[in-house]
């Protein structure tokens, strides 16, 4: 595998400020909750279904139960304890015989909330913890389940895995399309979500068929597509991986779906939701480590979105960027319990293709990458910002990008589209674009074999200059005094500012108090021990 | 070049009408499939046609690339272009004209005003994620954009924009229902016209059902319609709030 000799006291380096910069985060999510954190704890206890008096019609508008219980809870004795212990003591006071029934009180407006203490808390902890147990022993089961599969169907044969999108907004159209990909060689599938998706407070219930530019992402929808790529998987003799999208406002709970569907990669990302989407950054950080301690536990890959920088941002003067939030997405995905081979770090080539040498631009990138995270599975997407309409010259592009990948070994390549920027994929378009990796794969995927860039050469020279500036923007970020928090707020991104008590969902952050009991958390946390 | 108002494509040789294309049929591959891809191209006026590559896709369609001439002519002189009044900028172009003419950050408020939830439009404007490949205005380094969110009342809009010293207020509404989208632009309009009077912000309205010839009649400045990006709305912006006086005369 082709590597770069990066200076490793530089590397070490990157590695303190990165962990230095991103502790007032953590101690910020140790502090707080959220209502989709409770919510989450309520769908591991198996808590599922709408409230039917909802929605105007729409089962997909309707509110779901996991809502209105934790709405309940909080009008009446607030979540600064949690969900489960109000919860569980009401329960456990044989207010009613199950969860379900629990919620339907609350819907008729009959339940009564308190939180207890002494012999009572003990009571309702050791309930709600059996009860979040059950759905973290589902979880378990399918990551086992998972594994099985593997182990019967395989592993695609070579890397990178291929990895295509399919986005219909119906989950009936999207299945035989996602079929129809992996049999031309997909070996994972994406389903995008629907157009603001990511600023619902709820997550929609059912089998949807009205999404826009993509399909909702519901439990019933994972169930369908995971379902239809078994199927595909024992066709193909080759194991079909499943990927949604764990950000926005729900993200700790479309993570405790997605464990419980047998979802394989998740795209999560610790700061794409502040920056992108307006999301305030308590509730995305808060958020980001219950939900990355799901996908631990359920031995997801995630996915994070440093493409996404490079979109709005030139690839070339801000490529420490990507650096930057790589190392951040690192040392958070660690803390929260991820391996390294569940990190799918993300970078794109995104290089204005007129500037001269920019394919040697973009390999010293990748290289940069590839050797600062050996372990990791890397993300590797496609052009867009310089698709223009032109789709031969985009299939050319493609043609690049695929060769970079190849000879960069990264772990996960997004396919690229020549109709990017003027229509979603047509199956057309998908089948070219299969055919231009499978061209490339074959022609030169061994190559990395015969391919060192010699040290002092332009690709080293450039990866070192990457490094020492992504050195010196984390030195400066840990050098705030709320490190990352408050490095976001003064607009260190390039992109906005993004003050703590600014952008959406801040209203469901929720500091904790003494006696807070999270069930999920705790269990999550034991996972060393009981996994090792 | 021809010198009359008629021309044809051109391959290699003036008035030879070739084109390419290429389309999939839901046909499985094989010379059905093949005959059908020439019938559709000679009713696309390709004559003669030829397909000159096809393969299989999945076990039911069949892509073809197909050349021909094309017997269809244009004339020039019928050919008629609407011209947009103002010119589409990029957004290093709307930023040198915010630094170079007005000296100072832009100011944009946004929201959806009533009792609309729907922030799908106003965060496709100004969300950096963007709409259809655009980022959104709050990318544009020198616009100073907030993002009110959903169901601001219109006094609390008029007191924020007068309090920010906004340049220009967004205002995008999604639910039509009884007209509300109609009646609520006519109220903002008038508590603007009423607070500010002359020193109003510029407003503009927007959502997918609006007519943008309305503008006038609802009292706003702009109204967008379905599908309108950020880089319409800014390069809006610019024409309409500091234009560039060679061009504007």
């Amino acid at each position: 595998m082709s590597s770069l000799n990066l200076d490793p006291t530089l590397v070490a380096r990157a590695r303190e400020l990165a962990a230095l910069a991103a502790q007032p985060v953590i101690d910020l999510a140790h502090r707080h909750t959220t209502v989709s954190v409770e919510r989450a704890v309520l769908r591991l206890a198996g808590l599922t279904g709408t409230d039917p008096v909802t929605g105007e019609g729409r089962t997909e508008d309707r509110v779901p139960w996991v809502n209105r219980v934790v709405d309940a809870v909080r009008d009446q004795v607030g979540l600064e304890s949690g969900v489960a212990l109000p919860v569980w003591h009401a329960l456990a006071s044989g207010a009613a015989p199950d969860l379900q029934t629990l919620a339907e009180q609350v819907g008729a407006g009959t339940a009564r909330f308190a939180v207890p203490d002494g012999v009572q808390a003990e009571r309702a902890q050791e309930a709600a913890s059996a009860a979040a147990a059950a759905g973290i022993a589902r979880i378990d089961a399918n990551r086992r389940r998972r594994e099985e599969l593997v182990a019967l169907h395989g592993d695609p044969p070579r890397r990178p895995w291929i990895y295509l999108i399919v986005a219909t907004g119906d989950i009936h159209e999207d299945i035989p399309q996602a079929q129809a990909a992996a049999r031309a060689g997909a070996d994972v599938i994406a389903v995008i979500r629907s157009t603001g998706q990511s600023l619902l407070d709820y997550v929609p219930e059912g089998a949807t068929r009205t999404g826009y530019a993509g399909t909702y992402a519901t439990q019933e929808n994972f169930r369908l597509m995971r379902a239809a790529l078994d199927d595909v998987s024992a066709e193909l003799g080759r194991y079909v991986r499943l990927t949604n999208y764990a950000s926005g406002l729900c993200m700790p709970e479309i993570a405790v779906l997605a464990g419980l569907e047998r979802l394989d990669m998740m795209l999560n990302d610790a700061m794409y939701g502040i920056l992108f989407r307006d999301i305030n950054p308590k509730r995305t950080f808060v958020d980001q480590r219950f939900s990355r301690m799901v996908h631990a536990r359920a031995g997801i890959i995630i996915n994070t979105g440093e493409d996404n920088y490079l979109t709005t941002a030139d690839a070339v003067d801000e490529a420490h960027t990507v650096t930057v939030s790589q190392l951040l997405n690192e040392t958070l995905a660690k803390e929260a319990g991820l391996e390294d081979w569940q990190l799918g770090l993300g970078h794109a080539f995104e290089i204005q293709p007129d500037l001269p040498e920019s394919f040697r631009l973009e390999l010293a990138h990748a290289l940069l990458a590839r050797t600062l995270f050996p372990d990791a599975p890397l993300k590797w997407m496609p052009p867009t910002k310089h698709m223009t309409g032109d789709v031969f010259r985009g299939y050319l592009l493609d043609g690049f990008f695929n060769l970079a990948g190849a000879l960069t070994g990264q772990g996960i390549l997004l396919v690229g589209m020549m109709t990017e920027a003027v229509v979603t994929p047509w199956l057309s378009d998908r089948d070219l674009a299969l055919r231009n990796v499978r061209y490339v794969l074959n022609a030169a995927g061994n190559l990395a074999e015969d391919f060192a860039p010699p040290p002092g050469g332009f690709i080293d020279r450039r990866a070192h200059t990457v490094l020492t500036e992504a050195v010196d923007l984390l030195g400066r970020i840990a050098d705030h005094p709320e490190g990352l928090i408050q490095a976001i707020a003064d607009g260190t991104f390039g992109i906005t500012k993004r003050p703590i008590d600014g952008g959406k969902g801040l209203g469901g952050v929720v500091e904790l108090g003494p006696d807070a009991y999270n069930p999920a958390l705790e269990l999550l946390e034991a996972k060393e021990t009981s996994h090792a | 070049m021809p010198d009359g108002s008629i021309v044809r494509p051109y391959g290699d040789t003036t008035g030879d009408g070739m084109i390419q294309t290429s389309f999939t049929l839901p046909v499985p591959m094989g010379p059905k499939a093949e005959g059908a891809a020439l019938q559709l191209a000679t009713k696309m006026g390709i004559e003669p046609a030829m397909v000159v590559h096809s393969h299989a896709i999945d076990s039911g369609y069949t892509f073809f690339v197909v050349y021909g001439s094309v017997k269809h002519l244009v004339d020039l002189d019928e050919v008629h272009v609407e011209e947009r009044a103002y010119p589409l900028l990029t957004s290093g172009e709307v930023n040198g004209a915010i630094k170079g003419r007005l000296h100072r950050e832009l100011v944009v408020l946004g929201a959806c005003i009533g009792t609309d939830a729907h922030t799908v439009g106003i965060d496709a404007i100004l969300n950096v994620k963007g709409f259809a490949g655009e980022k959104g205005l709050e990318y544009y380094r020198e616009m100073a954009v907030t993002n009110l969110g959903a169901q601001v009342t219109v006094p609390e809009l008029v007191a924020r924009a007068r309090a920010d010293r906004a340049d220009a207020v967004l205002v995008s509404q999604v639910v039509t229902q009884k007209d509300a989208h109609l009646r609520n632009t006519r109220e903002l309009a008038a508590a603007f016209r009423e607070a500010m009077g002359e020193s109003r912000p510029l407003l503009v309205v927007g959502g997918p059902r609006f007519d943008p010839a309305m503008a006038g009649v609802l009292g706003v400045d702009k109204v967008f319609g379905r599908g309108t990006t950020p880089g319409e709305v800014a390069s809006y912006l610019i024409h309409a709030l500091i234009p560039n006086e060679e061009t504007a005369a």
